[in-house]
């Protein structure tokens, strides 16, 4: 197990040292100056040359990238300039908006997914097992910013029972946060329903039924209970997916989350800001994934195995 | 594959099919048959509803947008931005794909290992937040859409052919071949390519469908084809503004989207199907 984790920790630390080398080839390699996008088009040369140097542009990309790695481990992403404020304090004022839209879509796909996937393969065949398989589908190539317009055309629009955009308020909350779910509605409800009716055909089952239990005892207690474990860490998968995707939902409703903040900051080029949000939201899906992993592999010794 | 399989092919395989062949000529005729000038503009036909006679005397049968843009031509200049991003991407990704999985698949060892774990570090940073940080830092240009989604592609190719590559490359036809003395450029293609393709092709499919959607994404965020292209995205995010007068701006891309990404999901579906023996005896 120690041999387990220490291996997986490392994997996790050379994803995240990977993914701030990402970031920076794309913002500091790439064509493209940022002291002329931060002063515009009216700047002096004086100006430029000024900037730059002040930003440390004119090193050569070795030592600037040495030296972003070290502001990177001592949470130094600069000064956003369009905010005035430290860019991860401005990343982290964001964040609980974005935090609570995704652990909302959280619920929403497991309260819909286990029911549907539970009705599913209780009347497997079924016109509604169909209907349910159909409607996963179709959930899941939907574009997810267009279902957002869509509903809030429906529901704020038309019948004027929800909010459209952000007010503070739960009510506000709710087609976010399904916008964001329901992709993932169907693909949890599949994935239940194949390991309900997976596990239907284990020799336990047949034990626990040929030694009289009710069929009702014997779904709810045995099968459901062991269809959980794969489920259950398959969340936390989930979960890392919610703040990621949650950027375009979040553009959509005019969501105060990061995912606003990032798009914002990209088209004002506010660099900092978009490192800041980048490296915050990676590592929070690294770190999402990683926990994954090592539960799955506490609740289920046999994957430790396959991976040493 | 004679008359009689394809009659007996389900009804979806012939829907999907037919709806993704429809926007395919829709894409590649649909300017000869509704040209779209993004610099034209119609004051007194903003915003009429679908069907409404124009000024011109033209029907616009999906509404005009909030320029007095005939939606259809529109709709049909956006197909064929869709498509033309999505089918070089898929082209540039599964292309770099297949060779660099094909290399870590045979040779394994250390060439398996970079390209592995390179996927590895690039699969940890979620593609959405990778293409919107590419797109953005370089610039609203149809070719810089292309080189952003085609990065965050390549991998899944990869470890697609890897997959197929490393299930082949110890099976007794690759190692007589290897005693015969072929070099291990002929080995890769003529004894392992062949079995890395029917999964490829499948790949390629479902990524076509998702590259759509991403391009849309891109393009609805403003960091897409520049505004004087068509794109569904950009033409969503334009209807955003418009709902309560004129909700078909923002509806009709999005249900055109919907419509061919569909068809080409059920299409993926029926691919896997088709090259994997083991569902007909399922």
């Amino acid at each position: 197990m120690t041999f387990f984790i220490g291996r997986r920790l490392a994997q996790a630390l050379l994803q995240i040292w990977g993914a701030i080398t990402i970031v920076f080839v794309a913002l500091r390699v790439l064509p493209g100056d940022p002291a002329e996008l931060i002063l515009g088009s009216q700047a002096t040369p004086d100006q430029l040359t000024e900037l730059r140097a002040q930003l440390g542009l004119d090193d050569p990309l070795l030592v600037q990238y040495v030296r972003h790695l070290g502001d990177v481990v001592r949470l130094d992403f600069g000064e956003s300039w369009r905010q005035g404020m430290a860019a991860l304090d401005a990343t982290l004022v964001r964040l609980g908006p974005t935090l609570s839209l995704a652990v909302w879509a959280m619920v929403f796909t497991v309260v819909l997914g286990f029911l549907s996937g539970t009705y599913a393969a209780r009347h497997a065949n079924s016109p509604i097992d169909h209907l349910i398989s159909v409607t996963s589908l179709v959930g899941q190539a939907l574009p997810p910013f267009w279902i957002g317009i869509m509903l809030s055309l429906i529901f704020a629009r038309g019948l004027q029972i929800l909010p459209s955009t952000a007010d503070g308020t739960m009510a506000s909350l709710l087609l976010p946060a399904f916008t964001l779910a329901l992709p993932f509605v169907g693909w949890l409800g599949r994935l239940v329903r194949t390991g309900i009716l997976e596990e239907m055909n284990q020799d336990y089952v047949r034990t626990a039924q040929a030694k009289g239990l009710s069929r009702r005892v014997v779904f709810y207690v045995h099968v459901l209970r062991n269809t959980l474990v794969p489920v259950v860490t398959m969340l936390g998968l989930l979960m890392g997916n919610f703040i990621a995707n949650g950027v375009i939902v979040e553009v959509v409703f005019a969501w105060p989350g990061i995912g606003t903040l990032l798009v914002d900051s990209i088209s004002f080029r506010d660099y900092a800001v978009v490192e800041a949000v980048l490296t915050v939201v990676t590592i929070c899906y690294i770190i999402l994934n990683l926990l994954v992993d090592l539960l799955y592999g506490y609740l289920d010794p046999r994957i430790q195995l396959e991976n040493a | 594959m004679t008359l009689d399989t394809i009659t007996r092919l389900p009804l979806r395989a012939h829907l999907a099919f037919g709806t993704v062949l429809l926007f395919v000529a829709a894409g590649v005729l649909g300017p000869l048959l509704a040209p779209f000038d993004p610099t034209r503009t119609s004051p007194q036909d903003r915003l009429s509803p679908p069907g409404s006679t124009l000024s011109d005397g033209t029907t616009a049968w999906l509404g005009t947008d909030q320029v007095g843009q005939d939606l259809l031509a529109e709709v049909l200049a956006g197909m064929r931005t869709s498509l033309t991003v999505a089918v070089v991407t898929v082209l540039i990704g599964g292309g770099v794909g297949l060779l660099l999985g094909l290399l870590a698949g045979y040779f394994g060892g250390w060439s398996d290992g970079i390209i592995s774990r390179v996927g590895d570090i690039q699969l940890a940073f979620p593609s959405l937040l990778l293409a919107i940080l590419l797109a953005g830092v370089l610039g609203p240009s149809m070719v810089n859409v292309i080189i952003a989604l085609a990065v965050t592609r390549w991998v899944i190719f990869a470890r697609v052919v890897r997959g197929s590559a490393l299930a082949v490359r110890d099976r007794e036809f690759v190692h007589s071949a290897r005693v015969m003395g072929a070099s291990p450029a002929r080995i890769m293609l003529y004894y392992i390519l062949p079995s890395c393709l029917p999964p490829l092709l499948v790949a390629a499919t479902v990524q076509v469908g998702l590259t759509m959607v991403a391009e849309a994404s891109l393009s609805f965020l403003g960091l897409g084809v520049p505004t004087t292209q068509a794109s569904w995205g950009s033409t969503i995010a334009q209807g955003r503004d418009y709902l309560a007068s004129a909700w078909w701006i923002a509806a009709v891309p999005g249900l055109a989207l919907a419509l061919v990404v569909v068809a080409i999901g059920i299409l993926g579906d029926l691919l896997r199907d088709a090259s994997d023996p083991m569902t007909e005896l399922s």
